[in-house]
């Protein structure tokens, strides 16, 4: 159900909808494959001779390796090899660059640092006896108190996570800030209403139903390295492993096939990656690894892990001035959070959110403990869901404290459509909005006044329903290389566009679907540019031999990146066309008019040359003139002048039972801008997924530690994720207000939902408790904990519950 | 994914050729039944069998039916049959109510009674269902056929009685009420239960309640609650707790004090608080200690209220 | 020890390992990759396929259960070119994003629906309450198991029109 309320297109740039238009709910071309089971995912992949890898772990979260033992496993008759952290170091390989500067073991030499951590790596003939053969190897460990709670990770006399460091002394990473903290303690100090409140955004995990995995396999004679792998950002890695392995780049092809799921899991390089290729190096032969669910929960990037201080600062009247955020960062053992370099805490500076504030300052301080490393993952858009649980939740205790209505106190305080584009305190420069007619779709969409009048009767018999809402700015799309590369790679994308002599295109791009469409959309888009069918516009994708390089699909940045790439290409090839139409018609090209799919004479539209005709012209032996090769292709390489920032309003209802804490989501209204939308469908299947995040992470989702540092979420049984029983039948709205530097006005979502939903559960749940006096709890508010914040004493959801 | 260590396999062609292979095989071979309780294990190589031996084919060990005033539903009767036996519910909803928040309905295609009962999980709920219906277990072995109260199959966590050579055949349950005034031989009458007809004067309700973290999840606390009713007397209860470290996965003395009171809500309240006292939560991920004591106070008594509900609906119909 | 299954109404003989889990020898032994796994501890469901006509996580059954046994998996609907309402359900409401649940989710929605042939919102929720997706949010599951509930006959000899 989706009730459209769209403003009228932005300029020439914006493409015009409805007959004729390629935009639209149009049918997934990837489908046919996966409807019949016939998606090609890593683990599907088997090649003659392939051997197969598993990976020994830690139990311990921190201990030192005094010896091993391979023996026996070398002795299995089925065992082709045994890679230890001993052998990777003399190589060179032992150790691995992070995505944030820092290293991170491959396999474990003097210390494991985390439960899970990869000590040895076993390649044997099946996967079942590779898993026989973990069992034989032999660790002598000697324990080490593990440094567990973050809190206290800086205490002095803590044990020191990062001895490998020369000089470490400490479990600091980093100290960072943004914004102006004079000017906002200035604001503070003068302000009627001052509000804090202490929050945790927990350890989760992204969790794709397809874990990861790769087979690895180094050619001998012509030192090809061939590596299938469930990879976000196949050209990325294949870099890395150039840069890490030693590999020459042009001899490494990386493959992402099909991907179950991403979610910025699939970014970083893990050992298990290293270890894969090391052992096609070693044994001469194809080497399939895949983790199994525990290790991916145990040892992959998890998300978030933020420990938050908020401040709020406003007018009595409800007139907000100030946010100030305190922040300490749970980073793991290793740092290798996966961000844009220069902005080591992510976007987490755009806290200040919808609203306009005068000041704003944030200081984040990262440290080590003995847990996995990761933090940035999980459709964060770079810890933007860290910032917008933040700033959502700290208004709604501002209403609380105005006892004022927390949409009314939201409405007063959005920015406006007229302030756009917006440059706030902590230097966004947000690019269009229209934030109020948003939140009154979605209000009008809920029925708000009926919910608040039907809490209020239910308050009187007992009953406990709560109304939570969520306003989000997620700024999306990185982005412009001048300040934003990984690793010192620019964020900008290449896309590569080729019309066929027959007038079929194929256009291979730098972005790695895990299900969002690309193949449908980016035909979509170039099918618009070029008055093609869909169905002429051949998408592909991740396979680094023959697309060009980029930065990958994460942080939502495949519709504003590579999507500008598509349409810029496309149009290039649309110029050249329009030079070779001049040719046909012999017309100047200025004489030459785009419309319905052809290039027309002016004044006599009749007279015209469709792309399939000029490209069958351009293979021919038809007279070129200067500036035009002959054939019909282009390429780009798009620099995107600056982020994206789609929006959203959200409403989350709930119904408490206060007497088990059992809370059950009754509706969740979305409404979403993400600009101009290339297929609704897909869109809305994007918003979807997101939504059910929200439900899962305010709700259940969560991976603590016991004190002895055992993870206590490394399975599906412990590690809770939403079924369709927990979700509800999802209400979208949409507005489109176009973002006025993207070709054609398209912003992204395919994170907003899993920003923006989890604080609109959140408010929902703590909105229905109101009346018990909680004024906070975190989540995941399962029933212990919310039936522990009743009685007063809401559960610590980082650590083992006591 | 994780996978089991070696192991042996042999397929039983009857309930005599199992006892067979147990009896050949040794201690260290398994009963597999539908798997989802066992092969879980062995997969995480928590369990480590040498042997196992498939009894799948044993139709004559799968069946749902009313002898002698006792419900008898055969071991390897699949969680879904049950869930699905008209005849099951009709007698007691509580194995509707039960069956509907155990595992997932894919699971409970392939699990089996027996096997979930026989993996023996504190937190299982059919022990505390079949506790508050003070089943009966028939377990058969090479001498013979021996009958265990539900209360006393479970010696430990992941402990049952049911010894290397043996295999868990039947569960029965006795219609009506066992004990006090309206117990069995007292205007019971035996023959085939009609749907909604109270037996012998007893009217009769049942359910279940719990509280998960999520649906499909172990309990973070449950109750089952039976009520044979004489008027507006409780003559029978059953009461059964399931992962709140109730002993024998009953609450003996709650019972105790139901038994020949009025059935009012201060009495379910006061059973409710009863059954609290008497059992020994633990902490972990699932809730801490003292919610989980609240639960089985607060479920115990929801489960009685709902349980008289249908009781009266019974006598009604 | 040897093994015969009947996969898709053929007939497999296959030397195998007591231990071997049914998804893998489907997926490794016989190739027929379109049944996933996701998971270490029979949660995910993304390898559901019928045993016997019946819907079962095949990560939690021996291959050897299934000797002298009847399984079918998603490459089993299709038949003669033809796609099955439920696989067409799925392509029309966008039913799946990344694939990787897609065919436990159909296999199950199959066996839903040949036992209820309308089942309601909440039936068809309870019915896939044991597999997850992390993509979809299930709405649009819901609403393509309703489209091939509504369009049964779709695809059938007569051509029936397909109603939305």
């Amino acid at each position: 159900m989706t009730a459209a309320g769209t403003s009228g297109a932005a300029g020439s740039a914006a493409p015009a909808a409805g007959a004729g238009s390629a935009y639209g709910p149009l049918r997934r071309k990837e489908d046919a494959r996966f409807v019949r089971g016939r998606g090609q995912f890593v683990d599907d992949i088997q090649l003659p001779g392939m051997l197969h890898g598993a990976v020994l772990r830690s139990p311990l979260a921190h201990a030192r390796i005094l010896s091993m033992d391979i023996a026996s496993a070398l002795a299995h008759p089925k065992v082709e090899a045994v890679i230890t952290g001993e052998m990777l170091a003399g190589r060179g390989l032992a150790w691995m660059p992070t995505l944030s500067q820092d290293v991170q073991a491959v396999l474990a030499t003097d210390k494991v640092r985390f439960q899970g951590q990869e000590v040895a790596f076993v390649v044997a003939q099946d996967r079942y006896s590779a898993r026989d053969a973990l069992e034989l190897i032999n660790v002598d460990y000697e324990p080490l108190p593990p440094v567990i709670d973050a809190k206290r990770a800086l205490d002095p006399g803590t044990p020191v996570v990062r001895d490998d460091l020369p000089g470490k002394t400490d479990n600091h990473i980093f100290d960072w800030e943004a914004g102006d903290e004079a000017a906002t303690a200035a604001v503070f100090a003068a302000a009627d209403v001052v509000v804090t409140q202490d929050m945790l955004y927990p350890r989760s995990h992204p969790a794709p139903l397809e874990t990861c995995g790769m087979v690895a396999d180094l050619e001998a004679v012509s030192g090809k390295l061939t590596l299938w792998s469930t990879s976000q950002a196949p050209h990325a890695h294949r870099t890395l492993y150039a840069l890490i392995a030693g590999v020459p780049e042009h001899k490494i092809r990386v493959i992402s096939p099909d991907v179950g799921g991403g979610f910025g899991n699939k970014v970083p390089v893990y050992p298990g990656y290293i270890c894969a290729i090391v052992g096609s190096m070693v044994t001469g032969r194809p080497v399939k690894w895949m983790e199994d669910r525990s290790e991916n929960l145990m040892s992959t990037s998890f998300a978030r892990d933020y420990h938050m201080h908020g401040e709020i600062a406003a007018t009595s009247g409800g007139r907000i001035l100030a946010l100030r955020a305190r922040v300490l960062g749970d980073h793991g053992a290793f740092n290798a959070t996966a961000q844009p370099t220069k902005f080591p805490a992510g976007f987490f500076h755009i806290f200040t959110g919808s609203y306009d504030l005068q000041a704003a300052h944030c200081q984040v301080t990262a440290v080590h403990t003995n847990k996995a490393p990761g933090g940035v993952a999980y459709a964060c858009s770079f810890r933007i869901t860290e910032a917008v649980y933040l700033v959502e939740r700290m208004v709604d205790q501002l209403a609380r404290e105005l006892q004022m209505d927390p949409a009314e106190l939201r409405m007063k305080n959005l920015l406006r459509p007229e302030q756009f584009p917006y440059t706030g305190p902590t230097g966004w420069e947000y690019d269009s909005g229209n934030y109020p007619r948003a939140l009154t779709l979605a209000m009008e969409m809920a029925g708000y006044e009926q919910l608040r009048a039907e809490q209020a009767e239910k308050r009187q018999r007992g009953e406990y329903m709560g109304i939570g809402l969520s306003f989000f700015t997620e700024g999306v799309g990185a982005g412009p290389r001048a300040h934003m590369d990984i690793l010192g790679l620019g964020m900008a994308d290449g896309a590569d566009l080729r019309v066929y002599p027959t007038g079929k295109a194929v256009l291979a791009i730098s972005v790695q679907t895990q299900g969002q469409g690309h193949e449908t959309t980016f035909a979509q888009i170039v099918a618009q540019e070029l008055g093609l069918s869909p169905d002429d516009v051949e998408v592909v994708h991740g396979d680094t031999d023959r697309t060009p390089f980029g930065l990958g699909t994460y942080g939502s940045r495949s519709t504003p990146v590579s999507g500008a790439a598509a349409v810029i290409v496309a149009r290039k090839v649309r110029a050249r066309a329009r030079i070779v139409a001049s040719a046909m018609m012999e017309v100047s090209p200025d004489d030459l008019d785009w419309a319905d799919g052809a290039w027309r004479v002016r004044g006599d539209p009749e007279q015209s040359a469709s792309i399939a005709q000029i490209a069958m012209a351009a293979h021919g032996s038809l007279e070129l003139p200067d500036g035009v090769e002959g054939h019909l292709d282009a390429e780009t390489v798009y620099n995107p002048p600056n982020l994206t920032f789609p929006f959203g309003a959200y409403i989350c209802v709930t119904d408490v039972d206060p007497g088990t804490g059992v809370v059950k989501v009754r509706r969740f209204i979305a409404v979403d801008d993400c600009g101009v939308r290339i297929n609704p469908m897909i869109v809305e299947g994007q918003v979807h997924g997101g939504l059910a995040d929200g439900v899962g992470m305010a709700l259940m989702q969560v991976i603590a530690f016991d004190e002895s540092g055992n993870c206590l979420g490394g399975s599906f049984m412990d590690y809770l994720l939403p079924t369709s029983l927990e979700c509800p039948s999802w209400e979208l709205g949409a507005t489109v207000t176009p973002s006025p530097h993207h070709p054609i006005g398209a912003k992204g979502v395919g994170e907003s939902a899993t920003v923006g939903s989890p604080p609109a559960v959140v408010n929902s749940v703590l909105d229905a408790l109101a009346p018990f006096g909680v004024r906070h709890a975190d989540m995941p508010l399962t029933p212990a904990n919310v039936w522990s914040a009743i009685q007063g004493r809401p559960l610590r959801t980082d650590l083992a519950v006591s | 994914m994780q996978v089991p260590a070696h192991v042996e396999y042999e397929r039983a062609t009857s309930v005599e050729h199992a006892l067979e292979l147990l009896a050949r095989f040794g201690p260290e071979a398994r009963v597999l039944a539908g798997g989802h309780s066992l092969i879980p294990m062995m997969k995480l190589r928590l369990a480590q069998p040498e042997t196992l031996v498939d009894i799948n084919g044993l139709d004559e060990l799968s069946y749902l039916n009313v002898t002698g005033g006792e419900l008898r539903i055969g071991a390897l009767t699949r969680h879904a049959q049950l869930l699905d036996s008209a005849v099951a519910g009709e007698l007691f909803a509580i194995l509707h109510d039960a069956e509907k928040v155990i595992a997932d309905p894919i699971v409970r295609n392939w699990g089996t009674i027996g096997g979930s009962l026989c993996q023996a999980d504190p937190s299982e709920d059919l022990s505390a269902t079949f506790a508050a219906l003070k089943a009966t277990m028939m377990i058969r072995g090479p001498q013979g056929i021996r009958a265990v109260p539900a209360r006393d199959f479970h010696t430990a966590p992941y402990e049952t009685v049911v010894a290397p050579g043996e295999i868990l055949t039947e569960i029965r349950i006795a219609i009506g009420a066992t004990r006090g005034e309206g117990a069995r031989g007292e205007g019971a009458r035996g023959g085939q239960a009609r749907g909604g007809q109270p037996r012998g004067g007893q009217p009769r309700g049942s359910a279940y309640e719990k509280v998960g973290r999520r649906v499909g999840d172990w309990p973070v606390g449950a109750a089952g609650a039976v009520l044979w009713l004489r008027g507006d007397t409780i003559a029978e209860a059953g009461i059964g707790l399931s992962a709140v470290g109730a002993r024998h996965f009953a609450a003996a003395e709650a019972e105790e004090f139901l038994r020949g009171t009025a059935a009012t809500p201060e009495a379910f309240d006061r059973a409710g608080q009863i059954a609290a006292e008497h059992c020994r939560p633990t902490s972990d991920q699932r809730g801490p200690a003292d919610y989980k004591r609240h639960l089985a106070r607060e479920l115990t008594t929801r489960a009685l209220r709902r349980a008289l509900l249908r009781a009266t609906a019974d006598l009604a119909a | 020890m040897q093994i015969t299954v009947t996969v898709n109404g053929t007939a497999y003989k296959r030397e195998v390992e007591p231990r071997l889990l049914l998804i893998h020898f489907l997926r490794d032994d016989l190739r027929l990759t379109g049944s996933h796994w996701g998971c270490d501890t029979s949660n995910c469901g993304a390898c559901v396929v019928w045993l016997d006509d019946t819907p079962v996580k095949s990560c939690t059954v021996l291959a050897a259960m299934a000797d002298g046994h009847r399984v079918r998996t998603v490459e089993g609907l299709e038949q003669g070119g033809q796609l099955d309402p439920v696989q067409e359900g799925f392509a029309q409401c966008h039913g799946l994003q990344c694939g990787f649940c897609t065919p436990g989710m159909i296999m199950t929605a199959r066996w839903l629906l040949d036992h209820h042939p309308d089942p309601s919102v909440q039936e068809i929720r309870e019915a896939i309450s044991g597999q997850i997706c992390r993509c979809t949010g299930y709405e649009n599951i819901v609403r393509s198991i309703q489209w091939a509930a509504k369009n049964a006959d779709w695809g059938q000899a007569d051509g029936a029109e397909a109603t939305a």
